[in-house]
């Protein structure tokens, strides 16, 4: 018997003025499952990350977390109930310091009592950093910071976007194996990606999305063999 | 790894100790300085402007140096308590600190009212908090409510007149606020104002309250602009509507604050002393040459130094306290 979902979005909608950047979609994620969401450019996969985490309102459908619905909820409450997220360009608090950043969101963000701000900083081998200000680190660097500060709130989902994009080929591998380590404890991730060798490595099945649709679920494997998927990539005429 | 955290841990700690011991240091001495320096020099009142500037400067700290809002209106919170204060003085003939007690309640109800403000920013924010400071003083001047506020003909506050004891009254709000500011540059809620300032979303996505933390640095900062109103009535005791809502009291602690440099406790009292010392020491005496040099540094100030004069350090990765 397959384990309740933690996260089960049902047609969700999102308009902006008459043009609907998301036009039903559905998904579930179980716990400590990855789900890779990918698409071309403007298929509303960040906009379906917004509304799941409370930055935008749903204009229709719904979206259930943990058995209870979630729709429109303001996002500092979503934190303190599990869902976090990553930002595509990082918006790190560029006047604090690193360890001041994480602090914050361990402050607030409700971990579990205990929780040690400076052992997750050794982790993420962000410590030497620990006293400088945010704005010194790289763009790399910046991107961990952002992680570990959705990591000091303990989410039980967390929804990644783009957090390869930039990253070097040691800096994709490494921030890989720590994906794969949160969903190995348990967390369920909804990653938002176009490195596809990045979602191979690190989801168990995808969901592909076009015009705020999504139009093909299932393993990453059968969805680079599905014509359907292979004519909204590369954008000729490809039927089945 | 254990060790690891530990010893970054300790160097935080370490660090936080040595910073309030600096802040709360220097926050004695400014106060103490200016208890002392009411007994060895003559002119009170000018003492007394410093005082209030210094505090006003750190009330607009808390709201734009740990917020990002500028309210350019910041003077109607400050005309607010000093009608506050002398409502309740001249009608109910109430003593000066029930009456500074007003003063905090006239600010705050009238924050609670301009809350809605904190829906815009920048520009629109200010001009609109400006709006809305010379509303309040419409209401007050209006010649058909002499019976309540005396109107544009003004209040005298006789009965309660007591420079001394009004002095160190100011001294201890200014107190106070300093410890505010101190407070909110070493402590959590202070931290999340400063994330909120820097990026409101991934502020809320830190589980920090985006609306909460606004709203107690606004009412927070109307309340140290408005217990400084109801000192200065109760100091000068005679007074018009237009002194009380006097533009030029949002534009010098907007000055002070930004030459010195906001969300450092230091900066503000550094544009006080430096910006309000030249304006007494030839912005009375030769008016023409305080508004060229008062122009030129405030221009020089933008050009070079934006963040202010602390960002000579900061810049520099020194922290200033």
């Amino acid at each position: 018997m397959s384990p309740e979902p933690l996260l089960n979005v049902e047609g969700l909608v999102k308009r902006f003025g008459g043009f609907r950047a998301l036009d039903g979609v559905s998904f579930h994620l179980n716990p400590g499952e990855v789900l890779g969401l990918v698409g071309p450019n403007g298929s509303g996969k960040t906009t379906c990350i917004n509304v799941i985490c409370g930055l935008y309102t749903p204009d229709g459908g719904s979206i259930s977390y943990d058995g209870r619905s979630i729709g429109g909820e303001k996002s500092h409450r979503l934190v303190k109930a599990g869902i976090n997220r990553t930002f595509q360009s990082p918006r790190p608090f560029l006047s604090l310091t690193v360890r001041e950043n994480v602090e914050v969101a361990a402050h607030y963000g409700d971990p579990k009592p205990g929780f040690d701000v400076d052992a997750l900083l050794a982790l993420l081998e962000l410590d030497r950093f620990a006293q400088r200000p945010a704005a010194e680190l790289n763009s790399a660097q910046q991107k961990t910071l952002d992680l570990a500060r959705a990591m000091a709130t303990e989410p039980r989902l967390l929804l990644v976007d783009e957090l390869a994009a930039g990253l070097n080929p040691a800096e994709l591998s490494r921030m890989a194996d720590r994906l794969r380590v949160l969903a190995d404890g348990g967390m369920a991730l909804l990653v938002v990606e176009h490195l596809m060798g990045f979602i191979d490595k690190v989801t168990d099945r995808v969901v592909v999305m076009a015009a705020g649709k999504e139009f093909f679920g299932g393993t990453l494997a059968d969805a680079t063999k599905d014509p359907e998927v292979i004519r909204v990539f590369l954008g000729g005429g490809h039927h089945g | 790894m254990p060790d690891v955290a530990a010893t970054i841990r300790a160097d935080a700690r370490n660090r936080l100790i040595k910073r309030v011991v600096l802040d709360t240091s220097i926050a004695a001495a400014v106060v103490i300085g200016m208890g002392v320096m009411r007994g060895v020099y003559s002119n009170e009142l000018m003492l007394f402007n410093f005082v209030v500037f210094l505090a006003l400067a750190q009330g607009l700290n808390i709201i734009y140096g740990f917020t990002g809002y500028l309210p350019f209106g910041y003077v109607g919170f400050y005309g607010a308590g000093a009608y506050g204060f002398s409502l309740v003085v001249m009608h109910l003939h109430a003593p000066a600190l029930v009456g500074m007690a007003a003063a905090a309640a006239a600010a705050l109800v009238l924050a609670v009212i301009l809350l809605p403000l904190l829906r815009l920013s920048g520009a629109y924010f200010a001009i609109a908090s400006m709006a809305a400071a010379q509303a309040v003083y419409e209401i007050i001047a209006n010649p058909g409510l002499e019976d309540i506020t005396k109107g544009p003909y003004g209040v005298s506050l006789s009965d309660v007149f007591a420079p001394a004891f009004s002095y160190y009254t100011a001294l201890a709000i200014l107190g106070a606020t300093l410890l505010l500011v101190v407070w909110l540059r070493n402590s959590r809620f202070g931290m999340s104002l400063q994330a909120i300032r820097d990026d409101s979303v991934s502020a809320a996505m830190s589980g920090v309250s985006v609306v909460r933390g606004r709203t107690i640095a606004w009412l927070l900062s109307a309340l140290v602009a408005g217990l400084v109103g109801g000192v200065f009535a109760w100091h000068i005791s005679v007074f018009y509507p237009d002194t009380a809502f006097d533009l030029s009291v949002s534009i010098f602690s907007t000055v002070f604050l930004l030459f010195g440099g906001a969300t450092t406790l230091c900066g503000p009292l550094l544009g006080v002393f430096i910006l309000y010392g030249i304006y007494n020491v030839i912005g009375i005496a030769v008016p023409q040459y305080f508004q060229f040099t008062y122009g030129a540094l405030i221009v020089l100030l933008v050009l070079f130094l934006p963040n202010g004069l602390v960002s000579l350090l900061t810049n520099r990765g020194i922290r200033v306290p």
